[in-house]
């Protein structure tokens, strides 16, 4: 499963890598940071390879390349418009509802190319849960929403049910402030809590990845700094992929970084080392403030 | 230009503030046009029917008698029409909807069917009755019956039902479809499971102001035979014996309040133009009534969905 994308060892099967490893950026890149990364080696569970993503004409994502290590958090940066949240909605494929357009190139998820047409979606999704960036709690109790993922697959055993509630709440650390309140309607929680719903829901599908899309950026200070650390906790068990705005809450959760500009996956390592020693002009200006 | 002085700006802040004024006296004057005809149609009618409206209005035949002659065959008529018009009308007019809104491919050929469902609404409802005596009663041999007339109804309320249905989960924002993809969910289980449920108080809403149509509707019914004289009713949907439910009824000739309006509005004799207007007042609540409880549904829906 750790396949590496490092330039000269590549599999004879999959053309693709040949372009990759082809690419100048890329060799610049040098994804073998992510090996180098607190002496355990990390399995990659996302390779990106290839990723061309067009809004009818428009190009938003340009040949993109990249690993995602397993149980680690990653997160995307850049200016807005600079395609790193439509990559991540490639990840799960929730771009497949938006009209017109069209993606090129390979996303494997354990190996296997999730936009081949043999995947399942629905799987696909299960395994990739989201957190979108306005929180989309249903119109429904703080138990219906969590319970939703399990009831759609057939699940109706209360008690079990009753010990997810718990267990998914728990884990967003929501469970002390709405213990006591289960049936209410999630409508009636604060913005970070509902925020936090959103996650305790997409947790109690046990998905292997959260995919999270500007989680906090519609949040006060404190909601935010509560969801951060909930991300630190879960990354213990789950991929993350985060998408940000905020160049802090990059460096503080994650532990790889990758900076998009203009649909250009410009610069991908490690989170200390990119903001400490970018490689890239771009990439300094952009942590620096010179623009973005 | 030269900037103007401060007493240039406040003459025409002056001006300004006036057509605001002169606006609104427009717009009230605009209201009460609609407002006051109503009120003069409902005094009118009532003066001229109110008299004849006491219980064995709705509990007699129509009579040759003006003083004798009620309403019973047709009220029964109008609800009977009415729950198979809302049976047809409802499922086919929400599944289209729904399928339009949520499944249909975006591309030229449901942009056609688009704007000929926005034309179907504006046809005259004669065509619609021309249309069911050819189709439903002789084709398929439905006869004068309330299916008959019941499924014409239907079919004129059908554009009225998709356009409603449309609307209301276009409002559903896009949040809630996503949340529910993100979850696993299939097509069908976000529209079941979050998109009707969310937009039911629009849907139940655009069904009531359909069939409040309906119930007036008189032209197709007479294009396809509806009685206007008729001293029984038809044959009662409940039974003392086993299986208690009988559909006998959708086979029955029938009259309808507007018919009965009609046939007694172009009498001669002004006894019965009086029965004539104490039917339009029964319509009248009726249509009230209806659209009293689109909006206490559309009240209570509202009131339970927040995002």
């Amino acid at each position: 499963m750790t396949k590496m994308l490092n330039g000269g060892k590549m599999s004879a099967q999959e053309p693709t890598e040949a372009v990759t490893a082809s690419r100048p950026s890329m060799k610049a890149m040098d994804t073998s940071v992510i090996k180098a990364s607190s002496g355990a080696p990390v399995n990659n569970i996302f390779s990106v390879e290839n990723v061309d993503f067009y809004y009818g004409e428009k190009r938003a994502l340009k040949s993109i390349n990249l690993e995602i290590g397993e149980k680690k958090a990653t997160a995307f940066i850049g200016p807005s418009g600079c395609g790193k949240t439509t990559l991540l909605r490639c990840l799960n494929r929730m771009n497949d509802l938006v009209l017109n357009t069209r993606v090129t190139g390979q996303i494997k998820l354990d190996g296997k190319n999730i936009y081949d047409p043999a995947m399942d979606v629905i799987n696909l999704r299960r395994r990739v849960g989201m957190i979108f960036q306005k929180w989309n709690p249903f119109p429904k109790s703080i138990y219906e929403n969590i319970i939703y993922g399990l009831r759609i697959v057939g699940i109706n055993n209360r008690s079990y049910l009753d010990e997810v509630v718990e267990t998914s709440l728990r884990r967003a650390a929501l469970w002390d402030e709405v213990k006591d309140s289960l049936h209410k309607s999630a409508a009636d929680l604060s913005g970070g809590q509902q925020q936090r719903l959103c996650i305790a829901r997409a947790l109690a599908v046990e998905p292997d990845v959260l995919l999270m899309d500007e989680p906090c950026s519609a949040l006060d200070p404190i909601s935010t700094a509560k969801i951060e650390e909930l991300i630190h906790e879960l990354k213990d068990t789950f991929t993350i992929v985060i998408v940000t705005h905020n160049m802090q809450q990059a460096a503080r959760v994650s532990d790889y970084t990758a900076f998009f500009y203009l649909g250009e996956l410009i610069e991908f390592g490690e989170t200390g080392k990119l903001f400490t020693a970018p490689e890239k002009r771009q990439t300094e200006d952009y942590i620096t403030g010179r623009f973005g | 230009m030269q900037k103007p002085s401060q007493s240039e700006i406040q003459k025409r802040v002056e001006g300004n503030k006036n057509r605001d004024k002169l606006f609104a006296v427009l717009g009230l004057l605009s209201t009460l046009v609609g407002m006051l005809t109503l009120a003069v149609l409902l005094v009118d009618l009532s003066i001229d029917g109110l008299a004849r409206l006491r219980p064995h209005f709705f509990t007699s035949y129509p009579s040759r008698f003006a003083g004798q002659a009620g309403i019973l065959s047709s009220w029964v008529g109008t609800i009977l029409v009415m729950i198979v018009t809302a049976l047809a009308a409802v499922p086919i007019g929400v599944a289209a909807g729904v399928y339009l809104e949520e499944y249909a491919p975006k591309n030229w050929f449901t942009a056609m069917i688009e704007i000929n469902i926005a034309n179907l609404a504006g046809v005259p409802s004669i065509v619609y009755g021309l249309m069911a005596l050819g189709l439903f009663v002789y084709q398929f041999r439905f006869g004068q019956s309330v299916l008959s007339a019941g499924l014409t109804l239907a079919l004129l309320i059908l554009p009225i039902v998709i356009v409603a249905t449309r609307e209301s989960i276009r409002a559903v924002p896009g949040s809630m479809r996503e949340a529910a993809y993100a979850l696993g969910a299939t097509k069908w289980q976000t529209t079941s499971d979050h998109v009707l449920p969310y937009s039911m108080g629009g849907i139940l809403t655009g069904v009531i102001i359909g069939l409040s149509r309906a119930i007036g509707e008189t032209a197709p019914l007479i294009t396809i035979g509806a009685l206007t004289f008729i001293a029984f009713l038809p044959d009662s949907p409940i039974k003392g014996e086993f299986p208690f439910i009988s559909f006998d009824w959708i086979w029955s000739p029938y009259s309808v309040m507007p018919i009965q309006m009609f046939n007694w509005v172009s009498r001669p004799q002004a006894e019965f133009h009086l029965n004539a207007a104490a039917t339009g007042l029964v319509l009248m609540v009726m249509t009230l009534a209806m659209n009293g409880i689109a909006i206490y549904f559309r009240y209570r829906f509202r009131k339970r969905i927040k995002w």
